[in-house]
């Protein structure tokens, strides 16, 4: 029964993987048709032309493959929860207990997020093919790389903390992918190189406005999972804090994120700087999620990697 | 965090009296001072900050584990001591990491002071009077409404419960300047504030704190915090000499392990009994009990004992030819936590012999590995880490152990030195499950008898710890007021036209603070305060 629980769950998983290629494909798709539907404007001299893009209104073809995409994402998401509530009930525990299922969890939180945001502003859609990328490549490497079979942890982890703390982790980690993704984006942007590429994306000042709001929800989720891990570190470890490679690597991308949050707030630093610090700050994360687990030995070696 | 950036063009102050070089000192003091309160100055020191704590995670640290250390020096002769002079493996400890955050928080008081001051004045003073021209604001709107000057103004003052407003009579009408979201900096104080509590409640763990490990036989074995002598190790905080620790004892009265059939551990329990300060100045013997494990702690007096890790202990007994027997419980170390295979040297001394030479010659110690699952076989090797069928593969080694040189040795082994010397000699070597035994050349015998357990405790002590939860705490709460509360103003102008039968109402509407969002919220008031059929001309939402 658990081994059937066990077997759907990454059958979901792979299905939950398929649906996002399929998605992102779509995504692409929308956004080269809306690339070739722009006028190309040949000889010196004459300014692109911003027109309402003509090919692009409701029920035209790239806005078609557009909501098919989207509608694909929010299938990928059911499944993938799925996928996520079945590892729990197989493993008979909550379901973040190795890198397999945190990653999971993390793309799974950056879909969502990113859903919400499109449900809010529909015009961030063409953003998504840039979002859905990541996202993509970590699942592929959770299914492959990290993949561990369902099973009970450690005693360590064996406490009503690991709900807490992971999960708050995993949800501030994939919220931080929206912001990540949209300071890359808003600064291709304000470069003006790829120009013909780039401009399909949203508006530099309303991607800027999407990585600042996203943020600043993101960033005290963080520091609320930050002093959870501390909380529960006391209890499990002895110590609230100790400097473990994680410890130390979540820290510094705290103190990034708020150097970004400052940057906001400085004359001079509120535009490209702050973008390039909150693209540092999706770097830790990153950084901290793969390389200390699994190239630096620390405490938080649980990936259940051999 | 620092002071927004001022406006730089202040008039000079007028030429102080007083000999040059002090004037100086005091202008470099005081440009020294504003650079360092700056924002920008607070940016490149959280930056560096962050910089700064990264050899920390990606080089090995004296603090989590000194023999990294001492094999990356060894792995890299050129670079390690280069990096060991620069304080790269004790980065937390390095005066230039204390540097950084030292200035990052005094560059942090010397902006969140003054914003105190300047926040307490604003929150004491009325809101702000109303622009002339209430069109020019971002958000706007206008209507005419069926109603006198005092109904409107009535509604109007009711559709803003909640808001810090005032009523000013202007001409033959009245205008309402309003404002909420004073939180917002409150929030972002106390967030400021805290920072330096938990980086203080830090310190004074670092400080008065201190850890303590020592092994405890299961089945009966003590430990009193009495004095740092009892520890196996002992890492006193910088103000700690050990003289003073709060007086308790444990008992570890059992303990068991359970492992999936992978060998992967599953959990850890021991039985603990344990007497308080109190009960031991009360003379009391009776035993309270404890079901200490991994993530519960035993917490009493501000001290926490911990279950760290276990180990096994095996039991041998020695019979020398005259009859005399000896029987040693000592804990052998894990050499594999997966299969618990575990190594140690168990020592003994000849009973009765008081010729130094003699006892010299006669000392014992028998070494070797311990399977608590054997896979049998000529050669010893564990293959499940519960006691399920131990078997020891020993050596047992005759001559002097080196006891009394002075030096220390480890517990765990023989020293090398007296084996290379030859002044300890391997007498017998045997494989035996519990119940056999072996037996020397002059007669005596060694019989494994079985295996005991033994866990690791630490004892920790963190005075700081619970003002810094609750900093945290307070951080957190700041944190969320600041980042999600908008300061915004709001004003309207009543104009009675008509005689008085109809009143022109003009809204305006200002956020102060970053791009927040208060178009939505505006319109919303806007279309409550002015009637639902009202079109309120507002425009889109534009930072």
């Amino acid at each position: 029964m658990l081994a059937t629980l066990a077997l759907y769950s990454d059958r979901l998983f792979m299905a939950a993987v398929g649906v996002y290629v399929l998605s992102m494909l779509l995504h692409g798709g929308e956004y080269a048709l809306l690339r070739s539907a722009r006028p190309v404007l040949v000889g010196a001299g004459s300014e692109p032309v911003d027109d309402p893009e003509p090919d692009a209104g409701p029920r035209s073809r790239p806005d078609r493959l557009g909501r098919m995409g989207v509608a694909l994402l929010v299938l990928g998401a059911g499944l993938q929860l799925g996928s996520i509530v079945a590892r729990g009930l197989a493993a008979g525990r909550w379901p973040l207990g190795n890198m397999y299922e945190f990653t999971s969890a993390i793309c799974l939180a950056a879909v969502v997020a990113w859903l919400i945001v499109l449900r809010r502003w529909a015009g961030a859609r063409p953003a998504g093919l840039f979002l859905l990328l990541p996202v993509v490549v970590l699942l592929f490497l959770a299914g492959t790389v990290l993949y561990a079979q369902a099973a009970p942890v450690m005693p360590a982890l064996q406490s009503y903390w690991l709900v807490v703390h992971v999960t708050t982790v995993a949800l501030a980690s994939g919220l931080f992918f929206v912001p990540g993704v949209a300071s890359l984006l808003y600064l291709l942007r304000r470069s003006g190189r790829l120009d013909e590429f780039a401009e399909r994306l949203p508006s530099a000042a309303s991607l800027d406005r999407l990585a600042y709001r996203t943020t600043i929800i993101a960033f005290p989720l963080y520091t609320f999972a930050v002093i959870a891990g501390a909380i529960w570190a006391e209890a499990a470890w002895g110590r609230f804090w100790g400097w473990d490679p994680k410890e130390t690597v979540a820290f510094v991308a705290w103190v990034v994120y708020a150097a970004y949050l400052h940057a906001r707030a400085t004359a001079g630093w509120r535009t490209g700087r702050a973008a390039w610090i909150n693209v540092a700050g999706f770097a830790a994360i990153i950084f901290n999620l793969f390389f200390i687990n699994m190239v630096v030995a620390g405490l938080h070696s649980y990936a259940g990697l051999d | 965090m620092a002071t927004p950036t001022r406006a730089p063009e202040r008039p000079p102050p007028p030429p102080e009296p007083g000999p040059a070089p002090l004037r100086v000192l005091a202008a470099v003091l005081r440009n020294g001072w504003r650079g360092l309160t700056s924002m920008r100055t607070a940016l490149v020191l959280l930056f560096l900050l962050a910089v700064a704590a990264l050899p920390g995670a990606l080089l090995p640290q004296r603090s989590l584990n000194i023999r990294l250390v001492e094999t990356y020096l060894a792995d890299h002769p050129r670079l390690g001591p280069l990096f060991d002079r620069l304080g790269f493996f004790d980065v937390f400890a390095a005066p230039w990491f204390a540097a950084i955050y030292l200035l990052l928080m005094v560059s942090l008081v010397g902006c969140v002071l003054p914003r105190t001051i300047e926040d307490a004045r604003a929150l004491r003073s009325p809101p702000v009077v109303t622009p002339r021209n209430l069109a020019r604001l971002p958000h706007h709107a206008e209507a005419t409404l069926d109603a006198g000057l005092d109904e409107v103004s009535a509604r109007i003052e009711t559709g803003l419960a909640g808001w810090r407003r005032v009523t000013t009579p202007e001409g033959t009408g009245r205008t309402v300047s309003a404002e909420r979201g004073y939180l917002r900096e409150v929030g972002n104080l106390a967030f400021h504030f805290s920072l330096i509590g938990v980086l203080l409640g830090f310190a004074a763990g670092k400080l008065y704190g201190y850890e303590g490990q020592v092994v405890v036989l299961s089945g009966g074995g003590q430990f009193c915090n009495t004095g740092i002598l009892g520890y196996d190790s002992f890492h006193p905080g910088l103000r700690v000499d050990g003289t003073e620790l709060t007086p308790f004892c444990v008992r570890v009265d059992s303990f068991a392990a359970e492992f999936l059939p992978n060998g992967q551990a599953q959990s850890y329990r021991a039985g603990l009994g344990y007497q308080t300060a109190e009960d031991l100045a009360a003379g009391t013997v009776a035993w309270r009990e404890f079901p200490l494990a991994v993530n519960n702690p035993l917490r009493l007096d501000g001290n926490r004992v911990y279950l760290l890790g276990f180990g096994y202990a095996p039991r041998f007994t020695v019979t020398f030819p005259d009859g005399q027997q000896r029987t040693a419980e000592i804990q052998w170390s894990p050499v594999d936590t997966s299969t618990m295979l575990s190594e140690g040297a168990t020592k003994f001394a000849r009973p009765g012999v008081t010729d130094e030479g003699e006892r010299r010659r006669t000392q014992l110690a028998v070494t070797g590995l311990l399977a608590p699952t054997s896979s049998g076989g000529d050669v010893v090797t564990s293959v499940y880490p519960s006691l399920r069928d131990p078997e020891v593969a020993i050596d047992v080694m005759r001559g002097d152990l080196g006891l009394d040189d002075g030096r220390g040795q480890s517990i765990f082994r023989v020293d090398q030195s007296q084996v290379d010397s030859g002044k300890l000699v391997r007498v017998a070597r045997a494989n035996l499950v519990p119940g056999q035994e072996v037996r020397l050349d002059d007669g005596t015998t060694v019989r494994f008898d079985g295996v005991g357990e033994w866990v690791n405790l630490q004892v920790s002590r963190d005075p700081g710890q619970v003002a810094t939860l609750w900093f945290a705490v307070l951080l957190l709460i700041g944190l969320g007021a600041s980042l999600t509360i908008r300061r915004r103003r709001f004003w309207a102008r009543l104009t009675p036209i008509e005689g008085g039968a109809r009143t022109v109402v003009q809204l305006g509407g200002l956020a102060r603070t970053d791009r927040a969002g208060y178009g939505e919220e505006f319109r919303r008031l806007a279309t409550e305060l002015l009637g639902t059929d009202n079109r309120a001309p507002v425009q889109p939402e534009d930072d």
